[in-house]
């Protein structure tokens, strides 16, 4: 493995792994707020049960997030010096701001964590929404810097090529900026809690009367169901500004080889580079320009339009891609269902077909997760910045880098294990 | 002075960097101290006060750990350059920084979440005191390898820093580790483990309710103030033969002044503690660390990496400094309030008495 690889592998490791706490910091304290809120309306002890059970695990996954994500922040030196040498001071200012949302964030779920008896009922109930929404706060901050690197702008660049006349404000409404951000969002809260749902839903069917897991379950229906019956609505958002901005990714990403008026969407099928032609694919004729710009007969770029040495792993795109439009529809097709249950019959719990579809789609959120971002991540590659940096040039000059690659990488797989044992061990406590 | 006259937006911006950097130092750094104690925890009340560190501890840490994400933002917006040379000639010593701040932190909520029984907590606490030994350390030596111009001279021998090269390549030892595994990093290592140590026992004991329990902790200060002083004379000591002009800066008129100042604020602390006036000696020991971290920062002024990074050479353009700045200001309208409420509504507690757990 070359240096390149292992600076790679080891931000890979290390934002798949901060990205699953980030998006349980998002979700989780909004459904722990929610519970509060509902106790306090109603007076049922289920609820406030609900809220420090879920404050309790909040707490354990916020920790781990801010810790991984303080890895991060450092990374972006000590592997990607060069990066953060040019474009430090357009990007820096959103993670300027993303520091403050992460105070806010520590500051209030302390509170509200160790503050139930020291604090009156209104405060602790907005000390949990701050927690929610500067969660919420914190993710948009982070991804505009990703949105920058997918749609660069605010910057003229000079014969030397350094970046003159930079403006730090227009770098933080790039053109990917508000699909991404959407997307992110909706990620997040359809993630979770079509997960945490999964997970009540298997208490459920274990013991259908649990007034603790019904409310659990509809509170996390209320999160992640419309969120994810939204998702892809905003996932064809984005296509379509990949299309427009990135279109080598968005070949990459539906293996369109190339260049072509009434592209045929592909869906599955493995890519081969050498032959560029992507086999055993199901191909919907007219689908990707129908998708990427609704109309059937539009014009959609191939691979073609850039040089070999200019193209992502087509087959590793174009697979994460169909992994997760493939886990995003599944997600949204069963919360429909469960949107369509409640509204007919009243009651979710009375159905153990649907139980038993969200039990199923339990993980589907973090691994499309993990695939998106895997799409926008790799789909862009050679660059780390579109069409202005390549990787290559970013890379820390440090020899060996497949050491601390594999510390890092042991690192997480230990707290993986364990924070998955403490998880486990706090479900069961509870069924 | 020169140095005032000459204050500008990149100082502004660096003297806010500064801030942070010294309020993680009270407050984070205090929460690694308290991982010290926990490790050192003894005699009739070793479960008292391995308790009273952890509910000291417990709600307050993760804020007090921003604080050196915010320094890191700062540095790598306002001083792209500067924090890019840190990243690669530091890479070994930060990212076991690093590894030492992920297992601290998730040590911590295991020990708090996880299994109840005695060998999960035994292991938890113990993995959270090693790690709260260790990272101060690092740290330390980081400053030390930083402030004795190791780091720059390191940096001048890389081509890919832009640095005129000439002859054979250097060794991977000459860059990537000699800078911070000098003696001189080390000693400063210590101190900044001894100070750490010293903050958390003066904040435990005006913490703690039980008379014997303060003691306890009033004798930590007084032992962690005696390692500072070992420590902060040994690494004087080193500088004056390996770093001259660092042990040179010293004796310049102003920060002979400092010098004093810092004197004061030790003696203070220490009579503070022997009379046993808390809030007093929690005072002092908060202007003495202070000092020192400020001592180190005007002595290097104005160099963000000596012997060759200015400030004003490695900042980043006028606009950038000033939108952050907006931002600072912003943000610390906000924040401030806010850490004062949750400081407030933790620290009320002490007024009353402990109950049992």
């Amino acid at each position: 493995m070359n240096d390149l690889l292992a600076a790679r592998t080891q931000m890979a490791i290390s934002l798949g792994f901060h990205i699953i706490f980030a998006e349980i910091g998002i979700a989780m304290p909004l459904m722990m707020v929610i519970a509060e809120w509902k106790w306090r309306r109603t007076g049922d002890a289920a609820y406030l049960a609900l809220a420090h059970r879920w404050a309790k695990g909040t707490a354990l996954l916020f920790a781990i997030g801010a810790v991984s994500g303080t890895v991060l922040s450092f990374e972006l030196g000590l592997l990607w010096p060069g990066f953060m040498r040019l474009a430090g001071p357009l990007i820096g200012i959103p993670f300027s701001l993303e520091g403050f949302a992460f105070f806010l964030e520590a500051i209030f779920l302390g509170v509200y964590l160790y503050g139930w008896d020291r604090i009156g009922p209104r405060v602790h109930l907005a000390a949990g929404v701050v927690v929610a929404v500067s969660g919420a706060m914190s993710a948009v901050f982070v991804v505009l810097v990703n949105a920058w690197m997918n749609t660069p702008t605010g910057y003229e660049l000079s014969a030397d090529g350094r970046l003159v006349n930079i403006d730090p404000i227009a770098a933080m409404h790039s053109a990917a900026a508000g699909q991404q951000v959407l997307h992110m969002l909706l990620a997040a809260y359809a993630a979770t809690g079509l997960a945490v749902a999964g997970v009540h839903a298997w208490a459920l069917l274990r013991d259908r009367s649990s007034t603790f897991h019904r409310r659990a379950l509809s509170i996390a229906l209320l999160v992640g169901a419309p969120a994810a019956v939204l998702q892809p609505l905003s996932g064809d958002i984005s296509a379509r500004v990949v299309a427009s901005t990135q279109p080598v990714k968005l070949a990459a990403l539906e293996s369109q080889w190339t260049t072509q008026r009434g592209a045929p969407l592909r869906i599955g099928g493995w890519p081969d580079v050498a032959s560029a032609e992507t086999r055993w694919a199901l191909e919907i004729p007219f689908g990707l320009s129908l998708l990427a710009f609704h109309d059937p007969r539009a014009e959609v770029k191939g691979l073609d339009i850039a040089p070999r040495n200019e193209w992502p792993p087509v087959p590793i795109v174009h697979l994460a891609f169909d992994t997760m439009v493939g886990l995003g529809t599944t997600m949204a097709l069963v919360a429909l269902c469960a949107g369509w249950i409640t509204w007919r019959r009243g009651d979710v719990v009375a159905h153990r077909g649907l139980l038993r579809a969200l039990v199923l789609v339990t993980p589907f959120g973090f691994i499309a997760t993990e695939a998106g971002w895997i799409v926008t991540e790799v789909g862009r590659q050679p660059w780390v910045v579109q069409g202005l940096m390549r990787t290559s040039d970013a890379v820390t000059p440090m020899p060996g880098l497949i050491v601390p690659m594999l510390l890092f990488t042991l690192l997480y797989i230990g707290l993986a294990a364990i924070v998955v044992t403490l998880i486990a061990s706090l479900v069961r406590e509870t069924t | 002075m020169h140095v005032v006259a000459s204050l500008g937006l990149p100082e502004i911006i660096a003297g806010s960097l500064v801030l942070a950097l010294n309020a993680y130092v009270l407050t984070g750094g205090a929460d690694f101290g308290g991982g010290v104690w926990d490790l050192l925890a003894s005699g009739p009340r070793r479960d008292a006060q391995r308790a009273l560190i952890a509910k000291a501890v417990a709600p307050i840490w993760e804020a007090n750990h921003v604080w050196l994400i915010l320094a890191v933002v700062i540095l790598f917006t306002a001083f792209p350059s500067a924090f890019a040379t840190l990243g690669i000639v530091l890479h070994i010593p930060l990212s076991l920084m690093l590894a030492g701040i992920v297992l601290r932190g998730s040590s911590f909520v295991f020990r708090s979440y996880g299994a109840r029984d005695d060998a999960s907590q035994r292991m938890w606490g113990r993995l959270f005191a090693i790690a709260s030994i260790v990272t101060p350390v690092l740290l330390g030596a980081i400053v030390g390898a930083i402030a004795s111009g190791a780091v720059g001279h390191a940096a001048s021998l890389l081509p890919a820093i832009g640095a005129a090269v000439s002859g054979e390549a250097p060794s991977f030892v000459t860059v990537f580790v000699t800078p911070w595994l000098a003696s001189f990093s080390l000693a400063m290592g210590a101190l900044a483990l001894a100070m750490f140590a010293f903050l958390a026992a003066v904040y435990l004991a005006l913490a703690a309710t039980d008379a014997a329990l303060r003691d306890d902790f009033r004798r930590r200060a007084l032992g962690a103030a005696c390692a500072m002083f070992v420590a902060a004379f040994g690494g004087l000591g080193i500088a004056y033969r390996q770093a001259p002009h660092v042990s040179r800066a010293l004796m310049v008129g102003p920060v002979v002044a400092l010098q004093m100042a810092i004197a004061l604020a030790a003696l203070g602390a220490i009579w503070a503690l022997w009379t046993r006036h808390w809030a007093t000696a929690r005072v002092a020991a908060a202007a003495q660390v202070s000092l020192i971290l400020w001592g180190w920062v005007i002595v290097q002024y104005p160099f963000v990496i000596p012997p060759t990074q200015t400030l004003r050479a490695v900042a980043a353009p006028r606009i950038t400094l000033v939108v952050l700045l907006y931002a600072l200001v912003g943000g610390g309208a906000i924040l401030f309030p806010a850490l004062a409420y949750l400081y407030r509504t933790f620290a009320a507690e002490n007024t009353k008495p402990v109950s049992a757990p």
